[in-house]
């Protein structure tokens, strides 16, 4: 169902050729171009469109010394492979793949292009050309976690996820831990719709979780539709990559958003002055790399003095998402007392912690 | 259990929502089928009715002319269609993905300025007293205008097929364009009203995705949803009320199945996703079963191109 919309991306490309005659051939050649795929529409006012956002920052900042170019809506999967190579093929040296299902194709792809540099978002499989990076998307969790756990009266959160897969589960899991500390008698039910981006699918997905008693809608899927819902019945939700106020302005709590801007710039610049190397980045409120949306106003004082105080410990290192004592579904103690998880146990997390309803799908 | 009871009602309800764009576009296409068309540009044409509701809604503020500006994007799509099949005798299998091909493109192309954009879902249905009935009240009497309108659509849809006169035309073009074609009746004609209406039916599935359901645009937002009224008319072998029936079922195993989810039942979710269209196929390899009943209910020149002096 997905659709490749090559026609911007050849447009741009028309646009950089005409620059690039106007100011002559040996400018064109000094011109670092840098590719970039999305998995959905920039459009989508979230994920996608964040990371486009960091893509135009990148050309504010670093003007006529770079070109770039981008893909969007590119299937995850063998599709992806073609696109990626095409961009390779086209002359760009740095190409940021920004979804995890393009990550079996990036490395494919730097294996043929050893001079062409890759970066592969919220991957954990690295190579000589290929660098990774993600946010610590589970900090944002964290503190929505609390604010949910003092906003909920029915103590029942409804969960919207995408795909099981160790990014969602860890902030679920982040989340619920949150909640817990604040309200210990509030559960998470989850709902896996397995896709990042369908409206109705999501919107019938927070509509049984509300009508089974969630009153805070939270969700690990793109679309605002999940925002809308929460609006028309009355009630509570978080808002998922970017700020989504305006789909419901009288539900909307706060949204984690996605900050990629930063990380861009530097990583194109750490190319164009020969530093760039493939390591991995994992960024937090710290690194500035996520931030939340401005809060509601209706959430009581106390609240937000709450979410900024545990934001603030967060980002001095006082606090982390996974202090343990943690326990996992049948009680067991996975995280133990004095001690966090680790970057590995949270990368690979496939279980929930107590609170959660339900089983983790295998 | 009393908890897992009490879901029925709002289960009800939201199959009944998720059933409407299936059956809006289903009973267009039905129509078009029976007429001998075959139109795979459902998808394509729904998309399209999608945005330019939407689009018209927000610069006119007003939902009315919204649905009429989907109903009539999603018939003049059609009529590209028709032009082409019809009147230039293309192959209509071809032509119908095309078609779909086309819709998605030219509605995400339509849509660039309407991203992004939150809109005022429509009206609900709301009788007090009635509304408020425990289990029923919000399945039945609390829905959004377009929920009703799509199952009125059923018996009207019945009736005109099967007792008017007009309809009997439509049908006899279906199972025989030549005899048709020798009687005097205007095959071509015919067949392309019925492209029309098929396309605005779709139009309005389409429109209710954006307007109401999830008050906004994003590019492919049908999500399949055409290719699944395609195959519900098969489905139902060409009955308006069946069309209806497998609307519901597909709708309520949809919503079903995200309950189960969030009851914490240990079923894989990939696998209940897979739950309506497993259904699907299984109804379909069922009455497949019985060829002559399959063969009676399928107009018998579907799909066949016809041309006046052949």
């Amino acid at each position: 169902m997905n659709r490749r919309t090559m026609g911007k991306t050849l447009l741009g490309l028309a646009g950089a050729a005409a620059v690039a005659l106007s100011v002559g051939t040996a400018a064109a050649q000094d011109k670092l171009k840098v590719g970039f795929v999305y998995v959905g529409p920039i459009s989508d006012h979230g994920y996608s469109y964040q990371h486009d956002q960091g893509r135009l920052a990148v050309e504010k900042a670093l003007g006529d010394k770079v070109a770039t170019t981008y893909v969007e809506n590119v299937p995850e999967g063998a599709d992806a492979e073609r696109v990626i190579e095409q961009l390779a093929a086209s002359g760009n040296k740095l190409i940021f793949t920004t979804s995890f299902g393009f990550m079996n194709p990036t490395l494919k792809v730097a294996q043929r292009y050893p001079d062409v540099k890759f970066e592969h978002a919220t991957g954990y499989k690295r190579a000589a050309n290929v660098a990774t990076y993600s946010a610590r998307f589970y900090e944002g969790r964290t503190v929505v976690g609390a604010i949910a756990g003092k906003m909920t009266k029915s103590n029942v959160i409804g969960y919207v996820g995408s795909f099981p897969i160790p990014e969602v589960i860890s902030g679920i899991n982040a989340f619920t831990i949150a909640l817990r500390e604040q309200n210990p008698k509030a559960e998470v039910r989850v709902v896996w719709v397995n896709s990042w981006y369908d409206p109705g699918k999501e919107a019938e997905a927070a509509k049984a979780l509300i009508d089974q008693g969630a009153d805070v809608i939270v969700q690990h899927t793109d679309s605002p539709a999940p925002i809308q819902t929460a609006q028309e019945r009355g009630l509570w939700s978080v808002g998922q990559s970017s700020d989504m106020t305006r789909f419901g302005p009288k539900s909307h709590l706060t949204a984690i958003v996605d900050d990629w801007n930063g990380y861009y710039i530097d990583r194109v610049n750490a190319v164009l002055n020969g530093s760039w190397k493939a390591v991995d980045t994992w960024g937090g409120f710290k690194d500035k790399m996520l931030f939340l949306a401005p809060y509601n106003p209706a959430i009581p004082a106390d609240v937000v003095a709450l979410a900024d105080q545990i934001k603030a410990d967060i980002m001095s290192g006082k606090r982390h998402s996974f202090q343990g004592p943690v326990k996992d579904q049948s009680g067991k103690v996975v995280i133990p007392e004095g001690k966090s998880a680790t970057d590995e146990q949270i990368l690979k997390m496939d279980w929930y912690v107590e609170g959660v309803q339900g089983k983790v799908p295998k | 259990m009393s908890a897992e009871l009490s879901l029925i009602g709002p289960i009800l309800a939201a199959m009944l929502a998720a059933a409407t764009p299936l059956l809006f576009a289903a009973l267009g296409e039905l129509v078009v089928e029976k007429s001998g068309v075959l139109n795979l540009g459902v998808e394509g044409m729904m998309l399209v009715g999608a945005v330019c509701g939407f689009a018209v809604t927000v610069k006119t503020g007003s939902a009315p002319m919204g649905l009429l500006a989907a109903a009539t994007a999603g018939a003049a799509t059609a009529a590209l269609f028709g032009l082409l099949t019809l009147g230039l005798l293309a192959n209509q299998v071809a032509t119908g993905l095309a078609l779909t091909l086309f819709g998605v493109g030219l509605s995400a192309l339509i849509g660039q300025a309407f991203v992004g954009i939150p809109l005022k879902g429509l009206p609900k249905l709301n009788i007090p007293g009635l509304t408020d009935l425990p289990v029923i009240g919000q399945a039945l009497f609390g829905q959004d205008l377009l929920v009703y309108l799509a199952i009125l659509a059923v018996p009207l849809v019945h009736l005109f097929l099967y007792r008017t006169r007009a309809g009997l035309v439509l049908r006899a073009v279906g199972e025989n364009h030549a005899a048709a074609h020798a009687l005097g009746y205007k095959v071509i004609r015919i067949r392309f009203l019925a492209v029309l209406f098929g396309g605005a039916m779709s139009g309005l599935g389409g429109a209710f995705l954006s307007m109401d359901y999830t008050p906004m645009w994003a590019e492919n937002m049908t999500a399949g949803r055409g290719w699944i009224a395609l195959a519900l008319v098969v489905f139902a072998t060409w009955k308006p009320l069946r069309v209806m029936l497998g609307a519901w079922l597909f709708g309520g195993v949809t919503i079903a199945q995200l309950h189960v989810q969030g009851l914490g039942v240990g079923v894989p979710s990939q696998l209940l996703s897979m739950l309506p269209y497993l259904a699907t196929v299984l109804v379909l390899v069922l009455i497949s079963r019985d060829v002559a009943r399959t063969r009676l209910n399928a107009p018998a020149c579907l799909g066949k191109l016809f041309h006046p002096d052949a």
